[in-house]
């Protein structure tokens, strides 16, 4: 990982003193069909209080990549992951099923996409709630029953006592999202794991749960892996967005070079093919040909090349790698990364 | 209380449409319950005095009446062949030994089944699970008469554990009482055990699968409060269910085994009646196993509302 001045710049995500380090994360899923590589060499690194934003297509990867980087997703069975993941500095995949379960619930909490699937039908709120505490936080029965009312205060639940008695059946959607959000903070995690957690959702009550974990995530100091296939998701709410494309970040910036300055093409068509209010109704949408590749066989050279406007002979022959652009912040890091030969640029005739 | 009350009406209807049937059913028997009383030979005028006593000229729907009548006083009339027994006198002595049969032979069988199938489901596909179902399987091929015998066989010939063919009441204490027990109990318990494995496994698999399993682990529960805690009781419905039949039918029947350990129970005693075509006899005790059955699946209706919230305001 030493970067000489022979070799190319490569992302160091030791850099910065992180809380979380994703190391060349590889994911393969063992199918009847052959190995699928559903995480193909992710790199990247988090802060602490830090927000990342994962944007994708479904069936890119990121949920995947969510769940490796928690170790719910493990070498074993039918999975096969290589790579690094370092919480804190420990190494979450090699640790024991005893180590983990440390560590899952009080240092990374996890908030799931459906919240009408995400709670036990049998069990009460109060249950979900005082039996993490309960067992992290080492609460007593008393103890762990006041602290969970004080956390469904937290999510903005109303009567939260009232609430703990109630069946998840009692409650709507938005209600559940925010008792599965108070679950995952129980313990108050270092790490925050969303995983398309507004996509079951209606859309007013999606900004209500996008608001309630950004203004937790204030409160509480915690990283958040905010994972979405929605580009608005993200806007305006993570530090850092990652594009990604076929199992690897096609980009990786901060979020307003990302949204500003897109290099990567396959960013450009995303943000084209987002609806735009001063636009004339009726006006087709830009959408992006074609379908993401199968990744049991994916292409050579760059995953997006077959879809891509741009694309030229040699993108198809090896694929490339993360490379920065020439800016950098004032410690000198470079934070803006993409894997493109011919990057957009503004003096590219591109198809805006 | 609305829904308790409905249970109650639906249950007494059912009772009255299942002692009717009993009713008809034994009011079919070829046997003349007269003819049995006074053996071959008889004067004809003594059969049809005979017949009057006995009610048996009376339309079928009076004769129904009375009886129904005398059996809600619990008086389920008296054995027409020697010697001359109280029917409920005799039910009295022989419902518990069947009770007792059904419920410890179930009890035994939740121990083995509860655990192995937890075992095998949280480990689907492995060697564990693998073995499990091919021993299932094995048990459930083996008839229960084939499975008491080679029991007998090994404990009772060869090891000598056990005496045959020996029932003592809890009255005479209860290790004596539940050493007469064991065997019988086993032997019901077997296959039962086996088809409760593969219910709850097949089912603990499917609960698995849930989101709300996953996020049970993301919060660091242990997998044994996963599965006790979180998969169990949304498991076990299809399990409650066949318990609910199976315990119902074990109290009724359970005629081989109770004929293998010579056990003085249920069926031993519905089998001899219907032997001597003791038509009292067979009415009485049909109707009080239909009473149970009835109830116990009333019970397993009841229990559902306890393991699934959704359900309870029905």
């Amino acid at each position: 990982m030493t970067t000489t001045t022979t070799e190319p710049v490569e992302l160091n995500p030791y850099e910065e003193d992180p809380l979380l380090v994703v190391d060349a994360l590889h994911t393969e899923i063992m199918t009847p069909r052959g190995a699928l590589k559903a995480v193909d060499g992710v790199t990247f690194s988090l802060r602490q209080g830090e927000t990342l934003g994962v944007v994708g297509e479904s069936g890119s990867g990121k949920s995947v990549m969510g769940r490796t980087v928690m170790g719910l997703y493990r070498s074993g069975g039918n999975m096969n992951v290589s790579g690094q993941v370092l919480l804190e500095g420990e190494d979450i995949q090699s640790m024991t099923a005893r180590e983990l379960r440390r560590v899952w619930g009080s240092k990374v909490g996890m908030v799931f996409q459906d919240p009408m699937t995400a709670l036990n039908p049998v069990k009460k709120i109060g249950t979900h709630l005082t039996e993490t505490l309960k067992e992290h936080s080492k609460l007593d029965g008393k103890a762990a029953r006041n602290r969970a009312e004080e956390l469904l205060n937290l999510v903005g639940i109303p009567e939260p006592r009232r609430r703990l008695d109630q069946f998840p059946h009692e409650m709507s959607g938005g209600m559940r999202q925010r008792v599965v959000i108070a679950i995952a903070l129980a313990n108050n995690p270092r790490l925050l794991i969303a995983d398309e957690p507004t996509t079951a959702l209606d859309v007013t009550v999606q900004k209500q749960i996008l608001d309630l974990l950004q203004r937790l995530q204030a409160e509480l100091g915690m990283a958040v892996i905010l994972i979405s296939h929605n580009l608005g998701v993200v806007a305006g709410r993570a530090d850092r967005v990652g594009v990604m494309y076929a199992g690897r970040f096609a980009e990786l910036a901060p979020a307003k070079q990302l949204f500003a300055d897109p290099r990567h093409h396959y960013t450009r068509a995303l943000l084209a093919a987002i609806p735009k209010l001063e636009q004339p109704p009726h006006v087709r949408l830009d959408a992006i040909e074609g379908a993401p590749p199968n990744m049991v066989n994916p292409p050579h050279g760059c995953r997006f090349a077959p879809r891509c406007r741009a694309a030229q002979e040699d993108c198809t022959h090896v694929p490339p790698r993360l490379v920065p652009t020439d800016q950098s912040n004032l410690m000198g890091h470079k934070r803006h990364w993409y894997a493109c030969y011919h990057p957009v640029s503004h003096d590219t005739p591109g198809g805006e | 209380m609305r829904k308790f009350l409905r249970t109650v009406l639906e249950l007494l209807a059912v009772l009255l449409l299942v002692s009717f049937g009993t009713f008809m059913l034994v009011s079919l028997l070829p046997n003349d319950p007269a003819v049995i009383i006074l053996g071959e030979g008889h004067p004809p005028e003594a059969y049809e005095a005979k017949r009057q006593e006995l009610g048996l000229n009376d339309p079928l729907f009076s004769r129904y009446a009375d009886w129904l009548g005398s059996a809600l006083q619990g008086d389920l009339g008296k054995s027409i062949v020697p010697p001359y027994s109280v029917v409920s006198d005799r039910i009295a002595a022989a419902l518990p030994v069947s009770v007792q049969l059904a419920v410890m032979g179930m009890v035994l069988a939740m121990l083995i089944a509860v655990p192995l199938a937890m075992w095998s489901a949280y480990n689907e596909g492995g060697r564990i699970d693998r073995v499990v179902s091919a021993g299932t399987f094995a048990v459930l091929s083996v008839p229960s008469f084939l499975a008491g015998l080679l029991l007998i066989m090994v404990f009772v010939n060869y090891l000598g554990w056990f005496p045959r063919a020996e029932w003592s009441r809890l009255s005479e204490g209860l290790g004596k009482n539940l050493f007469h027990a064991a065997l019988p109990a086993v032997t019901i318990s077997l296959m039962e055990a086996a088809t409760f494995t593969r219910i709850l496994r097949n089912d603990l698999i499917t609960t698995l699968q849930e989101d709300y399993i996953l996020a049970a682990k993301a919060k660091g529960m242990s997998p044994v409060h996963v599965l006790i805690s979180d998969a169990l009781r949304p498991s076990s419905f299809s399990l409650i269910t066949v318990m609910g039949i199976a315990l119902g039918r074990l109290i009724g029947s359970t005629v081989i085994v109770e004929y293998l350990f010579a056990l003085p129970g249920m069926g031993s005693l519905v089998i001899g009646a219907a032997d001597t075509g003791d038509y009292t006899m067979v009415q009485g005790t049909v109707l009080v196993i239909a009473v149970i059955y009835v109830l116990i699946n009333a019970l397993v209706d009841l229990s559902y509302g306890f393991l699934d919230p959704r359900t309870r305001r029905a």
